[in-house]
């Protein structure tokens, strides 16, 4: 072995489905990773747990997952006196060798000798009228707040957008209670059917879409495909919502709307890390760039899950097992020959499992196309960049005016994406924009720059005790 | 390196580096009809000009610079009309603050000094101050404020400079860095990476951090060291301070913005020569915002949204490079402004022309010589060029 556990200072950034197996596999190695996470209780967004005390059953909270998200809890309960767990804390930045900590408002600094990233994913968001509205909300806050608190957005809700995230939370929504008024899906059965073939490489995934939509149509929820042109109206909050299905508008009154277009992977603290990062076709997305089992480009450090590339939470818990185990192997374990040789054949295993999955990934890829022709047809009018109020029309005049082709360039000249959420939100949306107007493609125009924090940190977190109000 | 493509262009002036010196430069000499060509290795502005702190500060400059950032004050009043554009600039007024009656004292001397050059500084007593500015805290013990000092957004002003630059006619070839310089006694011919061939009676060095290293490579020998600044933006706030601050001593910088942002400067970051390899540092981050609370308690609750760094050039007296090669003729320079260039740059933009145009500056620009640094025996790469 190269370096004595002594020395060894693991950090695991997320405890998802991927971060919780990652610190699993290095614990029952011995080893004994500090594993840092936002969120107060481990599972991550999708096995995300209610505060302490919250009484709703694993099967109300996760439905068909309940078992996935049980184990996953088991798991982590056992693991709890085998590593160092630190929730509630935000890494706001990475630099070589050492992580910046936010918690309780406090700054504090914890080196690495290696780092698995487990950062996970984001809703993909697409601008549209009204799309800043108080009510309208992403797929996965709608599903927050049913998961953490147990309630669900207020009065008729719409779900609207794509992805298989839009009938599971419609399902869950209506299931708890909601009034879902409709569900409207920007993609066309005729592009479910092209990707039949690849989404029947999980059948059981594939049956639980179909059985959401057929559930949501025997409660008689309202379900639309092929729906363009969404727009919110409303005065104070969101009261209605308009969209166009086959060149007719149809108009439906609501008080709050659920919308997402798919996932993006959180590539922030990667970046920081130093990580080379190269475009993804299939997630049409810069992300780092890493082997089978989850590599990166900077020795010693590793991702998995959701912040790799979006594969689902099944192929997270794998990849997660499949970094801690490469993490082991850099470090020479096991050392014994047999063992050893035992954790090269299930890496093995585990890289092609993940490598299937992504097949699944490009069936859904072709069943929920992300609308191409929308950074064309969006209005001057419309704001892309919410913290900056920058519009689709500032975009294009820096195009045609200055002849902006790189999305750091369109930073500077036009401020989008230098507000709180730092091109979080609004990032995809304006690159596509630029790419568009500019007439390259989504990866020749580039990938935002990445400054810490990663989300905004308090003044005061910067201050000595002795100082602090 | 590139193949040579068969075309060369002709032109009266080269200029390495696109920020705003080279664009300030290339905008003042096409109205005086001189053909200028900028070459610029990423894109113009994008470095020390485009993302510095953006102070249009002539208060705390030496004596030597004084008549040229008097000069650039006057441009810098007319901006709109030069550039086609204000970047957001705002005679704001700049307070520099004391924490100390040393600092006082030294705020008062420097009072004293700066009259002579026509600059006009009002002392102000901690009762004063407090009055004036109730949102300064209690461990201030005074300030100098020199009223028609402010502030401007240089990402926004280091690209109107090129645009100008670039609709006065001159050619801007960027993304792509110079690979091969020669001079052949009367003409300097360079070569960009793209294989394009420049051929020029004059050549501007204007290259900021990488000043020295071309300096070098015509026989001047310079000390310049890159540094990088530790800059810091919190969210929009309401309008709280009207001013650019400064305190003696310099351990932060600090303005609102019209948007409510306060953008934070301090101590530096850490990187290399290499485009976007900087990055700012926590420790200084942290100590620039503790100054800064200090100073004004009210931003405490406030949140830091982004980080950021660049590279610029600093020489060991902290003055820049204006003026003349010592070794090769028709070279002149304008780099390692040493983080103090942007009030400059309009003025070293005049001031370039002129040395073309005439031989000479009509400001003193002794004290920024290259001949100041240690002579030495012409380095080996001289036989080069």
């Amino acid at each position: 072995m190269s370096a004595s556990p002594a020395s060894l200072q693991i950090v695991i950034v997320g405890a998802g489905p991927a971060g919780v197996r990652a610190a699993q596999t290095l614990a029952e190695a011995g080893l004994r990773p500090i594993v840092i996470d936002e969120n107060r209780r481990a599972g991550g967004q999708i096995y995300r747990q209610p505060p302490p005390g919250f009484v709703r059953s694993k099967k109300e909270l996760y439905g068909f997952e309940a078992a996935k998200a049980e184990a996953l809890h088991d798991s982590f309960e056992q693991l709890r006196a085998k590593i160092d767990y630190r929730p509630d804390t935000l890494v706001w930045n990475c630099t070589p060798g050492q992580l910046d900590l936010l918690h309780a408002q406090r700054h504090a600094e914890q080196p690495y000798t290696h780092l698995i990233l487990c950062t996970g994913a984001l809703d993909r968001v697409m601008p549209f009228p009204g799309w800043t509205l108080p009510g309208v909300y992403t797929l996965g806050a709608a599903q927050v707040a049913l998961k953490a608190q147990g309630c669900v957005l207020d009065g008729r809700v719409v779900v609207a957008g794509s992805g298989p995230l839009l009938y599971l939370l419609a399902y869950q929504y209506a299931k708890a209670g909601a009034d879902v008024v409709a569900v409207l899906d920007t993609a066309r059965f005729g592009g479910k059917l092209r990707a039949l073939p690849a989404l029947l490489r999980q059948p059981a995934t594939f049956a639980k879409g179909l059985y959401f939509m057929s559930w949501l149509r025997a409660k008689g929820v309202p379900l639309f495909d092929g729906v363009d042109d969404i727009a919110a109206d409303g005065k104070q909050t969101i009261q209605s919502l308009r969209w166009t299905r086959g060149g007719k508008t149809t108009e439906i009154a609501c008080d709050a709307l659920a919308t997402g277009f798919g996932l993006r992977s959180e590539t922030q603290l990667a970046e920081l890390a130093g990580c080379r990062f190269v475009f993804n076709e299939l997630n049409q997305q810069w992300l780092p760039q890493c082997d089978d089992v989850g590599r990166s480009s900077v020795p010693g450090v590793y991702l998995a899950g959701d912040g790799s590339g979006i594969a689902g939470a099944d192929a997270a818990e794998l990849s997660g097992r499949a970094a801690a185990l490469a993490l082991l192997q850099d470090l020479n374990l096991p050392a014994n020959a047999a063992a050893k040789a035992a954790s090269a054949e299930e890496s093995r295993r585990l890289a092609q499992t993940l490598r299937s999955n992504l097949q699944f990934r490009q069936g859904l890829e072709t069943a929920f196309p992300t609308a191409v022709h929308w950074a064309r047809d969006c209005a001057d009018d419309l704001v892309i960049c919410r913290c900056e109020e920058i519009t689709a029309g500032q975009l294009r005049r820096s195009v045609q005016q200055e002849g902006t082709v790189e999305i750091n360039r369109l930073k500077a000249l036009t401020r989008v994406g230098m507000g709180r959420c730092q091109g979080r939100i609004c990032g995809a949306a304006a690159a596509e924009i630029l790419a568009h107007a500019a007439g390259v493609s989504v990866a020749e125009a580039g990938r935002l720059r990445v400054q810490a924090p990663v989300k905004p940190i308090p003044v005061g977190a910067a201050l000595a005790e002795e100082e602090q109000a | 390196m590139s193949r040579p493509t068969d075309k060369v262009i002709d032109t009266d002036v080269a200029i390495i580096g696109g920020g705003l010196m080279g664009t300030s430069a290339a905008l003042e000499l096409r109205r005086q009809q001189r053909s200028v060509v900028v070459l610029e290795q990423g894109w113009c502005g994008a470095q020390a000009s485009g993302v510095n702190y953006g102070g249009v500060r002539r208060q705390g400059r030496a004596a030597c610079q004084l008549p040229l950032s008097q000069r650039a004050h006057a441009i810098w009043r007319r901006l709109g009309q030069t550039i086609g554009s204000d970047g957001e600039y705002i005679a704001s007024g700049h307070l520099k603050l004391a924490r100390s009656d040393a600092d006082m004292q030294e705020l008062i001397a420097y009072r004293d000094m700066a009259t002579a050059y026509g600059l006009e500084l009002e002392l102000l007593e901690p009762d004063a101050l407090r009055r004036r500015y109730p949102w300064i805290g209690d461990k201030a013990h005074g300030a100098s404020l020199c009223a028609e000092d402010g502030h401007a957004n240089p990402r926004l002003i280091a690209a109107a400079f090129a645009r100008a630059a670039e609709q006065a006619g001159a050619r801007l070839l960027q993304q792509s860095a110079v690979e091969d310089f020669r001079f052949d006694g009367n003409y300097f011919l360079l070569q960009n990476s793209r294989g394009v061939r420049v051929r020029s009676r004059f050549l501007l060095n204007c290259s900021g951090a990488w000043g020295k290293e071309i300096a070098q490579r015509f026989g001047d020998t310079v000390s310049e060291q890159a540094i990088y600044p530790n800059m810091c933006v919190t969210e929009p706030l309401p309008p709280l301070m009207s001013l650019s601050l400064g305190v003696v001593g310099g351990a932060f910088y600090a303005r609102q913005v019209e948007r409510g942002n306060v953008v934070l400067g301090g101590g530096r970051g850490d990187g290399n020569l290499a485009l976007d390899a900087t990055r700012p540092r926590t420790s200084s981050s942290f100590k620039a915002l503790a100054a800064l609370t200090e100073m004004v308690p009210a931003l405490r609750n406030a949140l830091v949204i982004r980080t950021w760094s660049g590279v610029e050039g600093e020489t060991p007296d902290h003055q820049p490079v204006i003026g003349p090669s010592a070794a090769t003729p028709g070279l002149l320079h304008a780099f390692g402004f040493s983080g103090a260039g942007f009030q400059l740059a309009p003025a070293v933009g005049e001031v370039l022309a002129e040395l073309v145009t005439k031989g000479e500056s009509s400001t003193p620009i002794e004290a920024f010589s290259v001949k100041r640094f240690a002579v030495q025996q012409p380095s080996k790469q001289e036989s080069k060029v």
